[in-house]
């Protein structure tokens, strides 16, 4: 923790802007550069701002769910994206899709977004696991 | 571009090797980031080095038109960089406990796993008062007995 | 024949229940599944003597042309009716021979499991099920030589048989491999048709001794001979069954198997021939030397397989008819000789020849029995035994008479010389301790009960009894038998008495040498002892020896290679890489010369960008403080993602730079943990260059194949593929993406996986210490708080 009031004013701002960053990096991911993977470092990195600025016990506050459970959750969301198909009949993790509209306006919703919501979910988890159990080492 | 490439790597390959083989685990440390860094270089130039688009397909698109780099590679390093800062933090942190427990970075003095040959002569602690390899291989030993 | 074989294997886990609730009569309900099995088989024989055989196929990995085919014929009925015939006395032997021993039911477990795994060997038509019940054979064998494991001995001695006949099995393995390979199938039906290809095939001799090492150290050949006398440790029933009837003659067996498709050559004439003679004189002189019972009818079991080889070898009728006579001969009279003599230990307590004496009244059944397995054995007429040599002198003296003609005399030479030590042996098993002086151990020694005496009188009656009737023999043994050797129907003639020939002489020379021989036998035991220290020669030490070396090789490499230094390790492991890579490149002649336009070609950004690299690589790797360290390495990241960019990556390039920035927290959390050093130790001189040169070395292999990868056209196919489907099949513009969550998101899901191992395992490296008591003096403690609870969902 570096008790610095500049870098908690800013962490303030910055932890929602990444955070909405990050959702909007996830979900455009599948037409323009971005994705899961990407998504959750940057939001892993905002976290870990947080707890730099004020330290492992408001993040845990922020966080409401142990980092364990949210990497556990997302390798549940990931792992449901691919027994989707096994039910329905196809290899695991075959994707599905759902369409809505017509021609260039056309809306797809499918498990692999929901694959990269798992992935999102565990890139953070696990790296908040890391963070905050080192950062609560001496406390 | 792939030629000037195959020479930057082997030189951070060969200056990760020299640093992985250090008895200090922080520049042991120092030796995988590289590395890791150097493999997915490797695996990037592999694929090809193509200037300019990336592998996006354009509105109205159905598939990748004109020149574009290689999409599969990009894929690959894409996880390995994760999977190796994975693999990183968790050699951070166990060296980190390693130093708790043997009160030292040097790994040619953390021989719990491996006691010493009986000609082998192992330095002593660094600070007055650690716990020695010869105490620890003891306490091995001792593991399986209830604690008082 | 899969279901008797199954069948037995289900007996053997049911027998250690049966032993236990019926500890009294464990060995007669035990004996009832292998009796059953032998009528099975008896009911086959004739069939399989008007001519027919018996192929039964369970496909088992069909992919790989393994299957569960058993095949009956003369060769294998033979066989199995010794396994089940004989495993039923000795079941019931076993019974009264361990009575009371607390170990008794897993012993019966063994017993019966080998005997199961036995008739699996001789059964078997698939090469490869046949490798698998033949190791079964081997580790049965060792469990049960191990049997009395709490005496060092009996260790030993199970260890050295395990490992001289399964190193045997393994070099055999790859010999019935190649043969398979060669000759197209694995079914050893469908090879002998191949032998006239594989008689003559570059690979025929390659095979031939790869498949002897195993049948010689199986059938305890010389000079794999050694393990045979020490396997005498196990409990007598075991001596009996595994080492004189069944297990050790499995090499015998096979030998015969593949006679009609490996046989015949020269080289496979004078090989067993010669190893068969030598085995048979050596087991013999041996035998002469011992004084304790059942080590001279251990080695007179050597000489036995030797003569089976060598008949094997022979291959001429003679040998043929012979190979049967001798094979029953042997295991009825050795079988009865073993049991009798186990009988003998457990009535008088010992086994030693000089202490025994006038048992004739004490013991008159077993005496009986022994008896008339140590006529057999000395081969006198009317018994089996005496067929067996007169048609054993036919053969050799057959042999003499074509074109190995040195061979042939030789082989006669030695052959009489063996049967007179023979008669010997059957003096000093059956006079000796009967007939002689009655002694102090024989004098509280009675009659064995029923269970031990059976086996022996059952076995001596048989080979009487076949040697009487030998036309009954000749119809329902020798013929299928030799119609299996010899891969045709031919005409056999058993008969006891010949005429006036010179096989008769040779039999009168030999009883005359035996029993003047037997006569004298201190004076030639002292004569052999001298010989025998005066060569100084002793397999059994030199096996020790052997063991020895390995072991001091084994600890000297451990050494060298193992030192228990992470960095000799990694050294180990980097320097191993770039030997093997670089010298497979140069090998193969792959280094391809840099292109310098294509390098001086580069835009002057990715020139700028690489020194950039280079710069920081060697700040990071000269620096002196960590800060430095960290800093440069920041800075070869950050680069290299800038490339990414530049060259059409960004989504690996944001990845790349978010990453940089928590390996920065990360390494500064850390960091900043660990107290400052005394020193960023630097190498010493020596090792500093030695690293350097593994560096560098390493790093010009790196190049090398980098340089010759990139000489080669990409494969653009997969890209191609993805990049031409991701819309239309997987509704995504950013192909790298659709491929991570949608064409290759199992590869996503492991990996994944691994990062969020990687997070627990940190976690639980951090938070779940063991409570220990703290280092000595350590003030500060800092692992010694209890664990924390960091779970507050």
């Amino acid at each position: 923790m570096m008790d610095s009031l500049i870098l908690r004013t800013a962490t303030r701002l910055l932890l929602s802007l990444m955070l909405l960053f990050s959702f909007f990096i996830l979900l455009r991911g599948h037409n323009e550069p971005g994705g899961g993977f990407i998504g959750g470092l940057i939001a892993a990195s905002a976290f870990a701002l947080h707890s730099i600025a004020f330290g492992p016990r408001a993040l845990r506050t922020v966080l409401v769910f142990d980092p364990r459970s949210i990497a556990g959750v997302g390798m549940l969301c990931a792992i449901a994206a691919g027994l989707f198909s096994a039910v329905m009949g196809d290899a695991f993790l075959t994707a599905g899709w759902l369409h809505w509209g017509e021609g260039d306006a056309v809306f797809h919703v499918g498990t692999p977004l929901l694959f990269d919501v798992g992935v999102f979910l565990v890139v953070i988890g696990a790296v908040l696991t890391i963070v905050l159990a080192l950062e609560e080492e001496d406390v | 571009m792939e030629t000037l490439v195959a020479f930057t790597v082997g030189v951070m390959a060969a200056g990760s090797v020299y640093l992985l083989l250090s008895h200090n685990l922080v520049r042991v440390l120092f030796g995988l980031i590289l590395l890791s860094n150097a493999a997915n270089f490797v695996i990037f130039a592999a694929g090809g080095m193509t200037e300019g688009l990336p592998p996006l397909i354009g509105l109205g698109e159905k598939a990748l038109t004109g020149v574009y780099s290689n999409p599969l590679p990009q894929a690959l390093i894409l996880t390995a960089i994760v999977i190796s800062f994975g693999l990183l933090a968790f050699a951070l942190v166990l060296v980190y406990r390693g130093y708790q427990e043997l009160g030292t970075v040097d790994s040619d003095r953390m021989r719990l796993a491996e006691p010493p040959h009986p000609d082998q002569d192992i330095p002593e602690p660094e600070e007055p008062g650690r716990l020695h390899v010869r105490d620890a291989s003891r306490r091995v030993e001792n593991l399986g007995s209830p604690q008082s | 024949m899969l279901s008797a074989i199954l069948g037995i294997f289900v007996w053997s886990l049911l027998a250690p229940i049966v032993a236990r609730r019926l500890p009294r009569i464990a060995g007669w309900v035990l004996a009832v599944v292998p009796a059953a099995a032998t009528v099975w088989f008896v009911g086959f024989v004739p069939e399989i003597a008007a001519g027919g055989t018996v192929r039964e196929v369970v496909a088992w990995i069909p992919g790989l042309g393994v299957n569960l085919s058993f095949y009956l014929d003369g060769l294998s009925l033979t066989f199995a009716l010794l396994i089940c015939g004989i495993g039923t006395l000795i079941v019931v032997y076993c019974g009264g021979y361990l009575h009371g021993d607390p170990m008794l039911p897993r012993f019966f477990l063994f017993i019966l499991a080998f005997m199961a795994s036995m008739l699996g060997v001789v059964l078997a038509d698939n090469i490869v099920s046949l490798i698998v019940f033949w190791e079964l054979t081997s580790v049965t064998s060792f469990l049960l030589i191990g049997y009395l494991h709490d005496s060092p001995q009996s260790r030993r001695s199970a260890l050295q048989a395990l490992l001289v006949t399964s190193m045997g099995g393994l070099v055999m393995m790859a010999g019935l491999i190649l043969l398979g390979l060669t000759g197209g199938s694995f079914e050893l039906t469908e090879l002998v048709g191949q032998g006239d290809m594989l008689r003559e095939h570059p690979y025929y001799l390659a095979i031939l001794i790869l498949i002897l090492a195993g049948t010689f150290t199986k059938s305890a050949q010389f000079p794999f001979h050694f393990w045979l006398p020490n396997a005498m440790d196990a409990p007598t029933p075991v001596s009996a069954y595994l080492h004189s009837a069944t297990m050790v003659k499995a090499g015998v067996y096979l030998m015969a198997r593949l006679a009609p498709t490996l046989g015949g050559t020269e080289v496979w004439t004078v090989t067993l021939v010669s190893f068969g003679a030598v085995t048979a004189l050596l087991g013999a002189i041996l035998a002469v030397r011992q004084t304790d019972l059942k080590r001279i009818l251990a080695y007179t079991t050597i000489t036995a397989l030797g003569q089976l080889t060598m008949l094997i070898g022979i291959g001429n009728t003679y040998a043929v008819e012979t190979f049967t006579v001798y094979l029953l001969a042997h295991a009825c009279y050795k079988g009865a000789l073993f049991m009798g003599v186990g009988a003998v230990d457990h009535e008088a307590g010992t086994r030693e020849v000089t202490q025994l004496g006038g048992l004739l009244a004490l013991m008159p059944v077993t005496a009986a029995a022994i008896g008339l397995a140590a006529l057999s054995n000395a081969g006198l007429p009317p018994f089996l035994g005496f067929i067996g040599k007169e048609f054993m002198y036919s053969s050799t003296v057959g042999l003499g008479e074509g074109e190995m003609a040195l061979l042939g005399w030789l082989a006669t030479a030695a052959m009489v010389a063996s049967n007179a030590l023979m008669i010997v042996t059957a003096g000093l098993v059956f006079v000796k301790p009967f007939l002689g002086r009655r002694t102090e151990a024989a004098g509280h020694a009675h009659e064995a009960p029923v269970s031990l005496w059976l086996g022996p009188v059952v076995l001596a009656g048989i080979g009487l009894g076949l040697g009487v009737f030998n036309g009954a023999l000749e119809r329902w043994f020798v013929a299928p038998v030799a119609a299996s050797l010899t891969g045709a129907p031919m005409d056999v003639h058993v008969y006891l008495w010949g005429g006036f020939t010179m096989p008769l002489a040779l039999s009168a020379v030999t009883v005359a040498l035996g029993a003047a021989m037997y006569l004298g036998w201190p004076r030639v035991k002292a004569a052999l002892d001298g010989i025998a220290s005066a060569l100084g020669y002793d397999s059994d030490r030199g096996w020790d020896r052997i063991l020895k070396g390995l072991v001091r090789v084994a600890l000297l490499q451990t050494r060298v290679i193992q030192s228990g230094y992470l960095r000799h390790y990694i050294m180990f492991t980097i320097g191993f890489t770039t030997l093997a890579v670089g010298g497979t490149m140069v090998v193969k002649g792959a280094l391809v010369a840099p292109s310098l336009t294509a390098a001086a070609g580069a835009p002057y950004s990715a020139w700028a960008l690489s020194l950039i690299v280079l710069a920081s690589t060697v700040a990071a790797v000269m620096a002196e403080s960590r800060l430095v360290a960290i800093l440069s390495l920041g800075v070869v990241g950050v680069v290299i993602a800038l490339i990414f960019l530049l060259y059409g990556a960004p989504d690996v390039a944001i990845t790349q730079f978010m990453v940089e920035t928590l390996v920065v927290i990360i390494v500064a959390l850390v960091l900043a943990r660990l107290p400052r050093l005394t020193a960023f130790a630097r190498p010493d001189r020596r090792s500093a260059v030695r690293d350097g040169v593994i560096a560098v070395a390493f790093g010009a292999v790196v190049t090398a194949v980098m340089l010759a990868v990139i000489d080669l056209p990409i494969p653009l196919d997969l890209s191609e593929y993805f990049a031409e489907r991701s819309y239309t099949e997987g509704f995504g513009r950013n192909v790298v993406n659709v491929i991570l969550v949608d064409f290759r998101a199992m590869d996503t899901l492991g990996e994944i996986l691994v990062v969020a191992t990687a997070g627990l395992g940190a976690f639980a490296l951090l938070k779940a210490r063991p409570r220990r008591e703290p280092p000595v003096g350590d003030t500060k403690t800092v692992g010694d708080s209890k664990p924390e609870t960091g779970d507050r969902s």
